[in-house]
């Protein structure tokens, strides 16, 4: 009887991951290349509700009607570009996970550069000036 | 100068102080809005209570108006209801809502249960408006005024002092 029952219970545990699946399907049309473009477009805009998906990933309410959005303007034949523009105009820069550059997000793009830089010329700066102290500065080559 | 070095590494840790600080007090919930200072978004939508009923956003020009983005399905605007209620009650500005995402039979029962603070309330059951007015967290509250410019935006539920800081005197300078 317990083997029977942990049977059951093996089989429940299989179907789950099943059920899951069945009930995550979103609800796309019919044409998988359209499919494709508002996953693609969808992949770059950020989801306002979590913060930290894309609306291509999450399951928010609102990250499902902005991708409907997206596919009903492809339909229309709308560009990437006019897209991209619509959501902006409605939520700002901040859908974009590859924000604009201008004087405002300066920093943001050339500010790594900046550091590397900073990090690069200390570097020389000591490197230079270690060369030209003289060998008795530096501890004696240890002898293996 | 020599004897200064060692206040280089104190002088890294400030600004990365700096910084954090700056970054601590962001709140990445309140994204600005680029409707700020951009005229309100048209809309031509049935009322709540009267589906016959459309309400267009051009019959609001020359007042100013507040729009409160709200839905039965959303706990906090349960918890900013009786402010707004109460700020109803003091008839400083016309009030509409925009309900958002909802049913007729659980947004009527909504406004039956805790009191009906709009002069109007507009059915947006697929979200469309509320995609045109960037909402992403109801609920939302819009200040607009008698050219139809969106001056303030409000992203979560009104308390007393907001109301008091910031759309009251926002609406004594547009009513001037």
């Amino acid at each position: 009887m317990p083997e029977l029952l942990s049977r059951w219970m093996l089989a429940l545990l299989l179907a789950l991951p099943l059920a899951a699946g069945a009930k995550e399907a979103a609800p796309a049309s019919a044409d998988p290349v359209l499919e494709a473009r508002v996953m693609r477009i969808a992949a770059e805009l950020r989801c306002l509700v979590c913060q930290n998906q894309t609306i291509a990933d999450s399951h928010a309410d609102l990250a499902q009607d902005l991708r409907q959005q997206v596919r009903e303007m492809l339909q229309k034949g709308q560009t990437d570009a006019q897209i991209i523009d619509y959501m902006t105009q409605r939520y700002g820069d901040f859908v974009l996970y590859r924000p604009p550059v201008k004087s405002t997000t300066a920093l943001l793009w050339y500010g790594p550069a900046l550091l590397m830089l900073g990090g690069l010329g200390v570097l020389a700066m000591v490197l230079r000036r270690r060369s030209k102290l003289p060998d008795d500065r530096f501890e004696p080559d240890q002898p293996e | 100068m020599k004897s200064l070095k060692f206040l280089i590494p104190l002088g890294i840790f400030l600004v990365l102080v700096a910084f954090l600080a700056v970054g601590l007090k962001l709140n990445p919930r309140e994204v600005p809005s680029p409707l700020i200072g951009k005229p309100a978004p048209a809309f031509a939508l049935t009322r709540l209570d009267a589906p016959a009923q459309t309400l267009k956003r051009d019959e609001l020009l020359g007042k100013v108006w507040v729009l409160n983005v709200w839905a039965s399905w959303c706990a906090p605007c349960r918890e900013e209801h009786p402010v707004l209620v109460d700020f109803a009650r003091r008839k400083l500005v016309p009030i509409y809502g925009l309900n958002y995402k909802d049913t007729r039979p659980a947004g009527m029962g909504f406004l039956t249960q805790l009191g009906n603070p709009y002069d109007a309330s507009l059915f947006d059951s697929d979200g469309r408006v509320g995609i045109d007015y960037g909402v992403y967290g109801v609920p939302e509250t819009f200040v607009v005024d008698k050219q139809g410019i969106i001056r303030h935006k409000h992203v979560g539920p009104l308390t007393p002092e907001v109301l008091r800081t910031k759309i009251e005197p926002l609406l004594k300078e547009l009513n001037a």
